[in-house]
């Protein structure tokens, strides 16, 4: 009887002994993604909504009424060290811009990349309650899953009067045959670098929203204003111009 | 023998304790049957923790809801206008109040309350949290015109009510603030979650060709596009408790969300309603302007006015709307009326 008791108590030990290596030899901290939005260049916050003040490179005059948007998939040195998917939907108007991501390991420089909204594998119809309940779903005419990003405001049009845009982005769908529809993974990677980083660090991703409006494809807003969801082509302009949006801002350590 | 005695006598002094602790009645926690839907595509309900549901306290709020003691001059209850047959809202465009007096906006229906994720009620979201809604009408000089320390007094005074907040909240010291908790605590309660449309998302119905041809238009952006503010199968809320501008007006006589906010960019914005029980809920918008769902869907296909605050969601404003054919109208129409709820304005549990 005295042996199996051996046994046991060794055995404590040993997994005990285990677990305080692993602790120490990938240890891990937590980092703050601050999103702040510019228009090339000045500051752009909710209190600048609702007032036709940006001038696009098309040189269209439009004020903004939402801006939210999904950012996924944070990578540090290409490997997401948290156990779940980690997603935000930043809502400017809401002021809900930062992203806590945890299970960072703590390297001296480490490569930051995360995606502008869901790649295929996680943009899953429904699964997410807590964007669904933003309301942030898409069709399942149109492939289902989520927006990428929902970007509302008005516009003068060539009358100089009000008109309506909604620039939203989602994974591109060619519904010409409902039957067969094609869809296509317009979400795309924002890689911002090598950046040193230590337990506290906030990051501050910049957003021009001007971007999306100017580079590579000059947007005219009295062709493309509404009803870009179910336009494929759309969605593959605002795939090529979001790509230019996000830079690297400061690093803080608190 | 000596300690023999000395033990009994201890047993007896802890036994009263222990009855002296019986005394103070602790309410049964009230156990919320989440719809399947809610709890598969819905972050959790708003239950705030300085007032969890108990059995107590929502048996205790559904029999204030009922009682014309919380008005001031007796003769109107909650129920006045939230009526269980009409979804608990009005069929009347305007309710009347206690003193005879016409509101200028519509009953809101009453249910899934607690799925308001933002905490703003009303049609203008001038209240935060449903405790504060609760209130409100009852103080409104022109709903049930009460004054809350006469309510209160009444209360206190009352035979059975101070029992019931004993067992309900442990004092029988009746407040205000108790009143509304206990009357948000019934209000939690109230579900409707088991619509056709409902049962067909679960796998237990199916839909006519009008009824899922009317979902199409619902879902399409360059048709109805009415999911962006108004839920999807995936948003079984069918609002999204946001506040919009949606056309009605080049000009306002009611700001809305602007009189509450003090901001010219919020006039003439009110919350969504839910699009559930719409067969129960006219006449329709905040001031039940139209009084049939055909209204309310030319409205959005060529009734669209120009304001400087109308929502960027509505399209073709300058042409009145998406102007929608006739076919699509009907099969929209068939579809809305998928999302009564019969067995909800039948439910015992919400009868008086």
């Amino acid at each position: 009887m005295k042996k199996p008791f051996y046994f046991f108590f060794f055995l404590l030990i040993i997994l005990s002994c285990k677990d305080e290596t692993e602790c120490c030899v990938n240890p891990t901290i937590a980092i703050k993604l601050k999103f702040t939005h510019n228009w090339d260049g000045v500051e752009l916050s909710s209190s600048d909504f609702n007032e036709f003040k940006f001038r696009t490179a098309n040189n269209d005059l439009i004020s903004i009424s939402r801006l939210r948007y999904l950012v996924s998939n944070v990578l540090f040195n290409n490997t997401i060290e948290s156990s779940s998917t980690i997603y935000s939907l930043i809502d400017i108007d809401k002021n809900e811009t930062t992203l806590l991501v945890t299970g960072v390991p703590i390297s001296k420089v480490n490569a930051l990349a995360f995606t502008f909204g869901f790649r295929d594998e996680d943009n899953l119809d429904g699964v997410y309650a807590d964007l669904n309940s933003a309301s942030f779903n898409v069709p399942e005419m149109l492939g289902g899953g989520y927006h990428y990003m929902q970007f509302d405001g008005k516009f003068k049009d060539s009358n100089n009067a009000d008109a309506n845009f909604n620039y939203h982005a989602i994974r591109a769908a060619d519904i010409t045959d409902p039957d067969n529809i094609i869809l296509q993974d317009t979400s795309f990677e924002v890689d911002l670098g090598n950046i040193e980083i230590t337990e506290n660090t906030t990051i501050e991703i910049k957003m021009n929203v001007a971007e999306w409006f100017k580079n590579p494809n000059t947007w005219n807003l009295k062709e493309l204003n509404t009803v870009l969801m179910p336009n494929f082509d759309a969605q593959i302009l605002m795939n090529e111009n979001g790509q230019s949006v996000f830079s690297l801002g400061e690093i803080t350590s608190n | 023998m000596k300690h023999l005695g000395f033990y009994i006598i201890f047993l007896f002094f802890l036994m009263s304790c222990s009855s002296k602790e019986d005394d103070v009645y602790t309410p049964v926690a009230y156990n919320l049957e989440i719809p399947e839907l809610f709890a598969d595509k819905l972050i959790a309900p708003i239950i705030p923790a300085d007032n969890p549901l108990t059995i107590e306290g929502v048996a205790l709020g559904k029999k204030l809801f009922s009682d014309r003691i919380l008005s001031g001059n007796q003769t109107q209850s909650c129920a006045h206008c939230h009526k269980l047959q009409e979804a608990f809202s009005d069929s009347s465009q305007f309710s009347e109040g206690a003193e005879g007096n016409l509101g200028s906006r519509n009953s809101m229906p009453l249910f899934n309350l607690a799925w308001n994720f933002e905490e703003r009620f009303a049609w203008d979201g001038k209240e935060f949290g449903l405790e504060n809604q609760v209130i409100e009408p009852i103080v409104n000089p022109i709903e049930m015109h009460g004054d809350l320390n006469e309510i209160t007094k009444r209360l206190n005074g009352h035979h059975s009510y101070p029992d019931l907040f004993q067992l309900a909240f442990g004092t029988s010291e009746i407040s205000g603030d108790l009143v509304a908790k206990a009357v948000a605590q019934f209000m939690r309660t109230i579900i409707s979650a088991n619509s056709k449309f409902d049962k067909y998302l679960l796998g237990k119905a199916s839909l006519t060709a009008a009824e899922e041809n009317g979902f199409n238009v619902f879902m399409s952006e360059e048709k109805g596009d009415c999911f962006h503010c108004h839920g999807s199968n995936n948003n079984p809320l069918w609002t999204d408790n946001q506040f919009h501008n949606n056309g009605l007006d080049a000009t306002f006589t009611d700001l809305g969300l602007g009189d509450i906010s003090g901001d010219p960019v919020d006039n003439g914005k009110f919350r969504s309603p839910s699009l559930r029980n719409l067969t129960f809920t006219a006449p329709y918008m905040h001031d039940g302007r139209f009084s049939s769902l055909e209204e309310v869907i030319d409205h959005y296909s060529e009734g669209l006015k120009f304001s400087e605050t109308i929502d960027p969601l509505m399209k073709k404003v300058n042409i009145g709307g998406v102007g929608l054919s006739d076919q699509e109208k009907a099969d929209l129409k068939a579809f809305l009326l998928t999302l009564t709820d019969e067995e909800f304005i039948n439910n015992p549990a919400f009868k008086n």
